[in-house]
């Protein structure tokens, strides 16, 4: 390392201990902080206690704050759609856990040294590449009454094709699979790489063993998996909070509202022509935080375990 | 190796496998397919409803009706606008902020570093607000800047978390035997940890650059007008102009995932390395 | 190479110097928009034209998705306003006239004579005795209709009065029976069923019912609110299943192929027709039919406007646009190329247009008054919430009760 060697220089030039030198160690690590902490701080940190507060007051985002104290949220209590999204996010947050069963699934199927199978796996992993966006988009195609794929699909094979996006009892399961689709694929190459990472020897024995198919995944690979899981989990939750571009896309809420999730409704209310109240808004986001604070906890307890474990 | 592996298997488990590896794919990519044919299909097709059948004809036209009618090239620049410097923005503060915490034993070391990861799965809606209301107090709204500034604080935390993690990986001695010969903490930095850190730069680069190129959410909230806005954002607003001419909206899809799709083949090792980061640790 | 650098410099620095001076000599008009395809064309010539008549101003038309622009406009014009920006008449505009969003432009209207020669749009531009925007064009609302449709079912063809009420019920079941939907609609927007509430409303219960209750003066589970949704509920089964999920110009493509009978619309829709393959041969045009016998018919007009932000930064060339498309030059050329109705007194009404003419007719034979629509007569978080309303009632009309509970709750909160 040619570096190392200039880096001797400016201490032999330097005899004299200055306040700098005997205190480098202590002041280093804040100096290396100062930018993105001071950027994090700004934009990550104090807008959440901001909007907390936000969200004790009626405002349109434009003139004078007036103190609401907790009738946000009282009026959140009584709210029906509130409601409405609090529920559609359950079934996101559930459904969406599917993710990571069926990326271990295809993970398997794809874990072997055929010809291509790169580029098989590639192509599978190819949905998560492109943005949410492109998934609305190509979803609503697909799911588009009169003329999309999947419509005409079922219309050939029951004779009355099923538009999910105007049905209020399914548009939020069809908005879920479509987010499926690039979540699978990002379960899928975490799990491709837990199964690389696999120690061959510990499959061997229990094959010696004579443990084989489902009694060899579940007591021998799947134990293997856990750091795989525990990321595949943390990934899927925080993908189903986040559902806000699939709504807004293909459905915008609709029908009648019955496809939201507190995401869309927090920005429908405080960003919307028919809302600019940024107050009931922060109110839904706080819920929302607190909903993905039950998680956040979770997480960071089990990584600080895994810190002083490891450390 | 598990699964078995399939050349093990008896012949007709084998034969069965190379019919269904193409066929699970072609399933598995229906949607994106029927998209792509869409987008090479002429509007006289889907007039007549022949939607699913052969084209009649191979219609470019679409690709270039997209780049000509509409200010798509004009999207797809601003996205590059915003993506790159918020991939340098990004990388570059995480290394100082990961070498801070993997390097040195100081106090509230954990404490910030938890708040980096925190931050990260914090819900977008709860900055909104003050994010979007602090862009245009500042005059940023509707700038690139304005966005670039954002993405780079957000993107940081979860960088930081990446950075940090691989700086612990390295050989403690290195940084130690530096010490000894009393190399300043930052040409330790510069010229010990930083040429090490090649890898992990090239996987968050990559990383950083697909997450921000696909992001739409803060697109909406801190720009709007093709002036600015970046393609995501963009599609959205001219699939509310084509609605009903589903080959533009195909063709305008696929241009619009068309880089971070390249960044991916051609940087897949990388890609996938920073995708899987401590899906194997234990 | 060091040659070739010092040109390179050499050469952005000319190129720079000449976009100064390219700019110094054009004032630039920024003008934010939310035309679809059609109108879009039409203001792009209208703006050729203006700058061919200003050399020394540069327009910068910023289009929109029509929807995305009812989001966009409230961010832009406190945070990055442009110098002039599409939006509607009437109350849609009062919330930005009352955060002082909106210039007032009265001497415009003064300066041009426009009191007099855009007249009839006076009041629906007035707040507090103050002008704030000009009104360049306006469309009616009514039934088109598929007249193979009606060959393929077998119904006999409205008359030059349309049909009657019960009639039309009536033709519904033939439709059915032919596989073909009586009515259809595309509400993914949401407002397009409000065009058919406003009809079933003001045939109901007639056009001072209609204002009262966009005002909040009337509750929604009144009778005569439940009256116009028992009326409703007659053709409810006739229309459209998939409506929630499709947008209006793919509820046009149903009516251009034959597969819909009738469409409750605005005229712009016509150009999309005409587009699909209809001609004045196929595409006919009538009257909502009268429900509650006597009530003087009132029709729906909505007017289109253009405004300067208060923020506007090149205040004399966005009203000198103005006092431009307040002319009945302008206003005949761009209503013309658009299929709409010209806001100008002396501007021409397209004569060769049957749907222009049968609805410039129908307009100024309307006693029962002129609304704007309901997303513009309401405030905009009614609109929303009435407007959800509508379509779950034509998914789902057994919940009627629930939905009507729920706009009067968010009435009693909106209207305070």
């Amino acid at each position: 390392m040619s570096g190392s060697a200039t880096a001797v220089m400016p201490v032999v030039s330097a005899p004299r201990t200055s306040y700098w030198k005997r205190n480098q160690r202590k002041l280093a690590p804040w100096l290396f902080l100062a930018p993105g902490l001071l950027m994090f701080l700004i934009y990550v940190i104090w807008p959440i206690g901001n909007s907390i507060w936000l969200s004790f007051f009626d405002w349109d985002g434009l003139g004078e704050k007036t103190w609401l104290g907790l009738d946000n949220y009282a009026e959140l209590m009584d709210d029906e759609n509130f409601y409405i999204s609090l529920k559609n996010n359950v079934i996101w947050l559930v459904l969406f856990m599917l993710a990571v069963p069926a990326g271990l699934f295809i993970a398997i199927f794809l874990n072997q040294t055929v010809t291509g199978i790169r580029i098989y796996k590639s192509l599978f992993f190819f949905p998560f590449v492109i943005s949410q966006v492109v998934v609305g988009l190509i979803f609503s195609w697909f799911y588009a009454p009169n003329f999309g794929l999947l419509f005409k699909l079922i219309e050939w094979v029951t004779g009355t094709g099923i538009a999910f996006l105007a049905d209020p009892d399914y548009v939020t399961y069809a908005l879920v699979a479509a987010g499926l689709w690039p979540q699978i694929a990002y379960c899928m190459i975490l799990y491709l790489t837990g199964l690389n990472n696999i120690s061959p020897d510990q499959i061997e024995a229990a094959r010696l063993d004579n443990a084989s198919g489902w009694r060899m995944l579940w007591y021998v690979i799947i134990p293997q998996l856990r750091p795989a899981t525990f990321i595949a989990i943390v990934v899927t939750v925080i993908g189903a909070l986040r559902s806000f571009d699939i709504v807004s896309i293909m459905t915008d809420g609709g029908p009648f509202g019955s496809s939201r999730v507190l995401s869309f409704y927090m920005y429908e209310q405080a960003l919307s022509e028919y809302g600019y109240r940024m107050g009931y808004g922060a109110a839904i986001a706080v819920v929302l935080f607190l909903i993905m604070m039950i998680f956040i906890t979770g997480f960071i307890w089990k990584m600080v375990n895994d810190e002083r474990s490891g450390g | 190796m598990f699964p078995r592996p399939i050349q093990k298997a008896p012949q007709p488990a084998q034969w069965t496998y190379t019919v269904a590896l193409p066929l699970a794919l072609l399933l598995w990519l229906l949607p994106l397919l029927g998209v792509a044919v869409t987008s090479i299909r002429p509007a006289s097709d889907l007039a007549q409803g022949n939607y699913f059948g052969v084209p009649s004809t191979i219609a470019l036209g679409n690709y270039i009706e997209i780049f000509l009618n509409t200010p798509m090239a004009k999207y797809i620049r601003n996205s590059f606008i915003v993506t790159i410097p918020t991939v340098f923005g990004a990388v570059a503060l995480s290394c100082l902020c990961g070498f801070a915490l993997a390097v040195y034993n100081f106090r509230s070391n954990l404490l910030v570093f938890f708040m980096f990861v925190a931050g990260n799965f914090v819900p977008f809606q709860i900055l909104m607000v003050p994010v979007r209301d602090l862009t245009v107090q500042t005059g940023l709204y509707n700038t690139y800047l304005g966005l670039i500034l954002f993405h780079v604080a957000f993107q940081t935390g979860f960088c930081t978390l990446f950075m940090r993690n691989f700086i612990k990986a390295l050989p403690y001695e290195l940084i130690e035997s530096a010490r000894v010969e009393g190399v300043s903490e930052w040409k330790i930095f510069r010229h010990i940890v930083l040429p090490l850190m090649r890898p992990a730069i090239a996987a968050l680069s990559v990383l950083v650059f697909t997450f921000i190129w696909n992001e739409y959410f803060w697109a909406t909230v801190l720009t709007q007008g093709a002036d600015v806005q970046p393609v995501t954002a963009g599609l959205f607003s001219l699939n509310g102009q084509w609605i009903a001419q589903w080959h533009l909206v195909s063709a305008g899809s696929i241009v619009a995932a068309l880089p971070p799709v390249l960044m991916f083949f051609l940087m897949q090792r990388h890609f996938i390395a920073g995708l899987t980061l401590g899906a194997t640790k234990g | 190479m060091k040659l070739k650098t010092k040109s390179v410099i050499l050469g952005f620095a000319a190129a720079s110097l000449l976009a100064t001076a390219a700019t110094a000599q054009q004032r630039v008009l920024k003008y934010n928009a939310d035309y679809d395809p059609i109108p879009l064309k039409a203001m792009e010539e209208l703006i050729a034209d203006f700058e061919a008549a200003n050399p020394d101003i540069d327009v910068q038309l910023t289009n929109f998705d029509h929807e995305g622009y009812k989001t966009a406009i409230r961010n832009f014009l406190t945070a990055d306003a442009p110098d002039l920006a599409n939006w509607y008449a009437g109350n849609r505009m009062a919330p930005f006239v009352n955060a002082g969003q909106f210039m007032d432009v009265s001497d415009v209207w003064e300066d041009n004579g426009l009191k007099d020669s855009l007249g009839s749009a006076l009041a629906s531009m007035t707040i507090d005795g103050k002008q704030w925007g000009i009104p360049y064009t306006y469309y009616q609302w009514g039934i088109y209709y598929n007249r193979d449709a009606y060959e393929a079912a077998g119904v006999e063809l409205p008359g030059d009065d349309g049909v009657s009420w019960d009639q039309f019920v009536e033709n519904c079941e033939k439709f059915k029976a032919a596989g073909i939907d009586c009515l259809t609609t595309g509400t993914k927007a949401l407002w397009p069923g409000a065009g058919i509430f406003d009809y079933m409303n003001l045939r109901t219960n007639g056009y001072e019912f209609h204002m009262d209750l966009t005002a909040g003066k009337v509750e929604w589970t009144d009778d005569r609110v439940k009256a116009t949704f028992a009326e409703w509920a007659k053709i409810q089964p006739y229309i459209t299943a998939n409506h929630a999920a499709i947008d209006w110009q793919d509820a046009a493509a149903l009516l251009v192929q034959g597969k819909a009978a009738h469409y409750v619309m605005g005229n712009f829709a016509v150009g999309v027709f005409k587009q699909g393959g209809m001609t004045d041969e196929n595409l006919g045009f009538m009257v909502f039919p009268e429900i509650t016998a006597g009530i003087p018919r009132a029709e729906e007009a909505p007017t289109d406007t253009i405004h300067i932000p208060a923020g506007a930064s090149n205040v004399d060339d966005a009203k000198k646009f103005l006092a431009f498309l307040a002319s009945a030059e302008a206003q005949t050329k761009w209503n013309a190329a658009q299929g709409q109705l010209p806001i100008n007194k002396n501007a021409n009404v397209n004569e060769d247009d049957p749907f222009l003419v049968a609805g410039f007719e129908m307009l100024s034979t309307a006693e029962g008054g002129i609304a704007q629509f309901f997303d513009r007569d309401a405030p905009a978080e009614m609109a929303k919430v009435g407007m959800e309303g509508f379509q779950q009632f034509m998914v789902q009309p057994d919940q009627l009760d629930n939905i009507l509970e729920r706009l009067e709750k968010a009435r009693q909160r909106i209207y305070k």
